[in-house]
């Protein structure tokens, strides 16, 4: 059966690849970073927990005094604009082929019994990013060792961001395992009175918000807060109704995500990715619809939870 | 209590700028000490951490493909083909993406967008040349613009993919409430996650009208 493993070890021969692309060109930090990480992403279901660790923190060291990467040669502008006009929409073809294999394999390879099926999205993916390479190096006339160097040069122009996911996942593990949910929801219940149905909606949605933005991700804060406010408060106390509070609530939790450097794949990376000098400014454009949304979500459940107008 | 110093050490590492990266690992160090948890067991529980998070980075196996089409030309097509349509609008050509995104993840779509299969090689240079149509653009504006690409992908997925009941989240809420004694239908959750589903396409569509009138000025 073809699951993660299999993956794991694909993206870590791609990233392999990338570093000894790097120490060719004598970029030796970048080539150590990658390389790193190529170690962890193949190799880390057999690695003693504690070597990966002392990886991670070589990784961040790394990190923080600069990768320093060399440029690539690439095609330049004059040579993709004569490209683009002979190729014409045909240049879409990959692109779309991504996505379109993706779903197909998300609803087909489950009756295959080949694959995992709790991984079959991602070997989905893989299938379709394989797919979408295969129609590129077709359009574009290009080998293989084009397409690795064109994908060092976005990986060079993304750098330690494209990390920075894995290891905010890898902080949840360890908050998890130092108790730092109850820590907070404590400090939450414990300062702020709740007398009446209305003020327990509105420190719900916020917790859910702010608890997502110091956890990045809103399905951590979920539990916490709903064991927390949620269930005892607005369900038990007021008589609200469990299904909207849980729904609506979530939804403010992804309010929080919006402005959260801690979800950096959704908010940090696409900086990376777009090559923006502002870190921040995906979070600063997305912030005012978070703002006004919660505070719609807070109305929104204040005025339906408790069933008096429904 | 003691743990919580791990969120003062993110919150104040991230507003001094320090390298992301460096602050998580400090974080997670600090966090692990504070809970009593000796020095070579968080860095294991770390190394562990990071090691079971590797489905995350998985996405990065599209880079080559969007590499080689953008050696192609693909971004100068895309932003060929958008300079031709005078309708297309940054805002409007936003507010159709963020909608498409949306209805799409209410599906069960999710994997239709994504910031480097979809934002970089086509939503945002097509974003670009809409706004240069009115005048050439400073960097700030095209960062602002870019920025815009990037926000409409993740608003659509977010207040989408909720409206699918097989989606994570709808799983998770149906998994704690079950523990706490309640039992409710998936198809329940999803439903109420519809009235929030359109109060974010009507309020960041909203935006991005805003957005085209500050970008025609």
């Amino acid at each position: 059966m073809i699951g993660l493993e299999q993956l794991y070890v694909l993206v870590g021969l791609l990233f392999a690849g990338f570093a000894l692309d790097q120490a060719f060109d004598r970029a030796w930090r970048s080539a150590l970073f990658w390389g790193c990480f190529a170690v962890l992403m193949g190799a880390g279901s057999w690695l003693a927990p504690l070597a990966s660790g002392a990886l991670v923190i070589v990784l961040a060291l790394l990190a923080a005094i600069g990768l320093k990467p060399k440029p690539i040669v690439t095609t330049d502008a004059p040579a993709r604009e004569a490209s683009a006009s002979r190729l014409g929409n045909r240049l879409f073809v990959p692109a779309l082929a991504i996505p379109f294999v993706t779903v197909l394999g998300t609803l087909l390879l489950p009756r295959t019994g080949w694959v995992v099926p709790k991984d079959v999205t991602l070997v989905a993916l893989a299938l379709g990013a394989l797919a979408g390479l295969a129609l590129a190096m077709t359009i574009v006339r290009a080998g293989p060792m084009t397409a690795m160097r064109e994908g060092r040069r976005l990986v060079d122009s993304v750098g330690w961001a494209a990390v920075l996911p894995q290891a905010l996942a890898a902080l949840g593990g360890v908050f998890a395992a130092a108790g730092m949910g109850d820590a907070v929801a404590k400090v939450v219940t414990a300062t702020i009175p709740i007398d009446t149905g209305p003020v327990a909606v509105v420190i719900y949605c916020l917790g859910m918000a702010l608890f997502t933005i110091v956890m990045g991700n809103a399905f951590a804060a979920f539990p916490v807060m709903t064991a927390g406010i949620g269930l005892p408060l607005i369900v038990h106390r007021f008589g609200g109704d469990p299904v909207i509070m849980s729904a609506v609530g979530m939804l403010s939790g992804f309010c929080g995500t919006l402005l959260t450097p801690m979800a950096a794949n959704f908010n940090i990376v696409p900086a990376a990715v777009l090559e923006l000098k502002d870190r921040y400014k995906v979070i600063k454009v997305q912030a005012p619809t978070a703002f006004v949304l919660l505070a719609a979500n807070m109305a929104l459940m204040a005025l339906t939870v408790f069933k008096r107008w429904i | 209590m003691l743990v919580l110093l791990g969120i003062a050490v993110v919150v104040i590492g991230f507003a001094v700028r320090l390298n992301p990266l460096l602050v998580v690992v400090l974080a997670a160090l600090v966090t692990g000490l504070c809970a009593g948890i000796d020095l070579p067991a968080v860095v294991a529980t770390l190394g562990k951490s990071f090691v079971d998070s590797r489905f995350v980075t998985v996405v990065w196996i599209v880079l080559p493909v969007v590499g080689l089409i953008e050696r192609g030309g693909v971004r100068e097509r895309a932003r060929t083909l958008i300079a031709g349509m005078r309708a297309a609008t940054t805002g409007r050509l936003l507010i159709v993406y963020l909608g498409l995104r949306q209805v799409s993840a209410a599906l069960g779509l999710t994997a239709l967008g994504g910031q480097v299969q979809m934002v970089r090689p086509l939503i945002a240079p097509m974003a670009e040349a809409a706004a240069e149509r009115e005048r050439p653009l400073d960097d700030g504006t095209r960062e602002l613009v870019r920025a815009h690409a990037a926000a409409a992908d993740n608003i659509g997925v977010f207040f989408g993919e909720d409206v699918f009941i097989a989606i994570g989240s709808i799983l998770l809420i149906k998994g704690f409430l079950e523990q706490n004694g309640i039992i409710v239908a998936p198809a329940q959750l999803a439903v109420w996650a519809i009235p929030t589903a359109l109060l974010a396409f009507a309020i960041h569509a909203t935006r991005l009208v805003l957005l085209d009138r500050r970008l025609r000025k």
